[in-house]
């Protein structure tokens, strides 16, 4: 392949770089199933975003102050003195839910196409850690500009590592350096958000490209376009990523851009989603607001908490969550990849996982009354008994036959 | 019944029915208009005149405001600025925070971005839900904010009211709510439809300065879109250029 680029400058780096290489690898000769369809966009959006909160971030980063004194009106400096600045902060604002927005729907993706089963172990598993890493970077980043609900959301998350029984009290106290969520506590967050967080996602983001580069695209139909391929070894049903695929994908991200910049220039508190009210005023230890809401990326996980009678109990609730979805391409074991062809049970048990899904995230937001708790256990019930029910349905299931091409 | 300037419903209360008001009330609907610049400078007039005398604005610069609000850097600095300085200032204040905490209990916060915290219904609800309480050491109480430590600065313009309580049935459930509705018992300096346009105007202000780019935002935001929706059109074609002969 690099025979057609091996005079001049490019040659000249070739024969030292495999800049080729790499094009035709992951580019122009990476091949494509040909039917992607609308759920195959978030990929590249989840990319999008990402390139775009490390930009907005560094220019945020140049008038930021990490000092619990300054922190908030220096957040408003750039709101008001720093050149552009209000689209810098509303983008990079913005930005963090609109990343949990896409790596949602790209999750949701892999679940009903079975993107996760063999032999897509590990881009799964790449992926959910890429979501944990996230989670903990929109989670320190929220602490940065101090108001009120930054810092009384840090101290209900960070009090959560205090149930653990015995080490709990000191490793609370050791993760935030202080007694209370202090200006050390900003510091590290700072550090962590800005530095540590956003490497290893870099590094995850690479493997998880990698692995799937390696083993190929998934599709809506859940075939392997390898099995049949034409004389010259490319697969029938694939066509090169580029230009095919990037084209695409440009609809794609302006259709993005623009939702993007009606929240931005319009919106851009989201009626108090995805800025909240509490947190324009500074943070005060002293002081708790009256109804303490995590961020809205957060709720369903936060509604599992709740839930649970117990304190640790209800960590550990949380924390299987997030690792339950870890164990899928070990729970679902049918052979049957798409929900196309998959039985009525399989789609009535995705469909009541995404129910309970939302339906805890919303609950995660209102007041934990004693009505709106047992609502928070059913639908627990019911997202736990999601991964239980993958268990068994293959046992029974009546799948249709899967074609051996792609359909169109 | 003209002097009725509130309304309030109080979903439970038991004995201290003003005291319990706070989360309970019914705001009001500010109807503030961003784009009135006429509004906007009463309304700068007015929280410099009122309000930054205890209160600060220590985000929001003199220039930025006069610039915003079309109003000249000379009248700034030598109606807005009671102080003295320069108009590139921040609206900072001069009372020392222990004096302020001796006499009204706490530090008036500042209210660069209260709008934002707050919301322009509850502040315009908030300005005109003082009512007089000779228990309370600044001889006013507020339904929007029980035991509020600000006394009613505004009093000389709205004058002074009093509460009203009576009992309603509910016809649906048969339980009781009280209701409490301030009357006026000494007229101000303006009329009730004056003073709720002073409130309406003073809010527009705050709601500025919560965020002064607000306006640029959205007028940036129309271009953007604008170009994006072009932008759309020839991506899609480009997509189906290349795409042809796929199938």
């Amino acid at each position: 392949m690099g025979e057609k680029w091996n005079k001049g400058l490019l040659g000249w780096i070739d024969a030292r770089f495999p800049l080729s290489k790499m094009w035709y690898e992951h580019l122009a000769e990476y091949y494509a199933p040909k039917n992607f369809n609308f759920w195959y966009y978030f990929g590249s959006l989840a990319l999008l975003v990402l390139v775009m909160q490390i930009i907005t971030g560094i220019w945020l980063t140049m008038n930021y102050k990490p000092d619990a004194a300054l922190a908030f009106n220096s957040v408003e400096y750039i709101m008001r003195d720093v050149n552009w600045g209000w689209l810098i902060r509303y983008m990079h604002s913005t930005g963090a839910s609109m990343f949990f927005i896409v790596v949602y729907l790209h999750m949701f993706r892999g679940l009903i196409y079975g993107s996760f089963k063999k032999p897509r172990e590990l881009i799964w598993i790449f992926g959910m850690i890429i979501y944990v890493c996230l989670m903990a970077e929109a989670f320190m980043g929220y602490l940065l500009p101090w108001g009120q609900m930054s810092y009384w959301g840090a101290q209900v998350i960070i009090s959560l590592f205090g149930a653990i029984p015995g080490i709990g009290d000191s490793l609370a106290l050791w993760i935030r350096g202080d007694f209370v969520i202090a200006d050390a506590t900003l510091n590290r967050f700072f550090a962590f958000h800005v530095i540590a967080v956003p490497i290893v996602l870099l590094a995850l983001v690479v493997l998880h490209i990698l692995a799937l580069h390696e083993v190929g695209s998934n599709n809506p139909d859940g075939v392997e376009i390898k099995k049949n391929k034409n004389e010259k070894g490319i697969p029938l049903d694939g066509i090169p990523f580029h230009p095919y695929y990037t084209v695409k994908d440009i609809v794609g991200v302006v259709v993005f851009l623009i939702i993007f910049s009606i929240i931005v220039f319009f919106m851009p508190e989201m009626g108090g989603w995805f800025l909240e009210r509490d947190n324009f005023i500074p943070a005060d230890p002293l002081k708790t607001p009256e109804h303490i809401v995590p961020l809205w990326y957060f709720t369903p996980f936060y509604a599992i908490l709740r839930a649970v009678p117990d304190k640790f109990m209800g960590v550990v609730a949380m924390g299987g969550a997030i690792f339950a979805l870890f164990l899928l391409p070990w729970l679902d074991r049918s052979p049957v990849k798409s929900i196309r062809y998959r039985g009525r049970s399989y789609k009535i048990a995705i469909t009541v996982f995404v129910i309970s899904f939302i339906a805890l995230g919303y609950l995660g937001t209102q007041p934990a009354t004693p009505v709106l708790t047992n609502f928070a256990r059913l639908f627990s019930v019911l997202y736990f008994g999601f991964f239980v029910s993958l268990l068994i349905i293959p046992k029974f299931e009546k799948t249709r036959p899967v074609p051996d091409r792609v359909t169109s | 019944m003209k002097k009725i300037l509130l309304i309030v419903l109080l979903a439970l209360a038991p004995a201290s029915v003003l005291a319990a008001a706070g989360p309970g009330v019914i705001l009001e609907k500010a109807n503030i208009d961003p784009t009135n610049k006429q509004s906007l400078q009463r309304g700068a007039r007015i929280f410099v005149n009122y309000c930054l005398s205890c209160h600060s604005a220590a985000l929001m610069r003199y220039e930025r405001m006069g610039n915003d609000l079309g109003i000249d850097e000379k009248l700034v600095s030598e109606n807005l600025m009671f102080t003295g300085g320069k108009v590139g200032e921040l609206m900072t204040v001069a009372t020392a925070a222990d004096d302020a905490k001796e006499w009204f209990g706490t530090v008036p916060p500042d209210l660069s971005v209260i709008a934002r915290a707050r919301g322009v219904d509850w502040l315009y609800t908030y300005m005109r839900s003082f009512y007089r309480d000779d228990s309370r050491h600044t001889g006013t109480n507020n339904l929007v904010f029980p035991d509020v430590g600000m006394p009613n600065v505004l009093w000389e313009l709205q004058g002074i009211q009093e509460p009203v309580i009576t009992t309603v049935k509910d016809h649906a459930d048969g339980t009781e709510h009280k209701v409490v509705k301030l009357e006026l018992v000494e007229p101000g300096l303006q009329s009730p439809k004056e003073f709720d346009r002073t409130v309406r105007d003073l809010v527009n202000f705050l709601d500025y300065m919560g965020e002064p780019a607000k306006y640029e935002r959205r007028h940036l935001g129309t271009k953007v879109l604008i170009f994006l929706l072009v932008l759309l059109v020839l991506a899609v074609l480009l997509k189906r250029e290349y795409w042809k002969d796929i199938h």
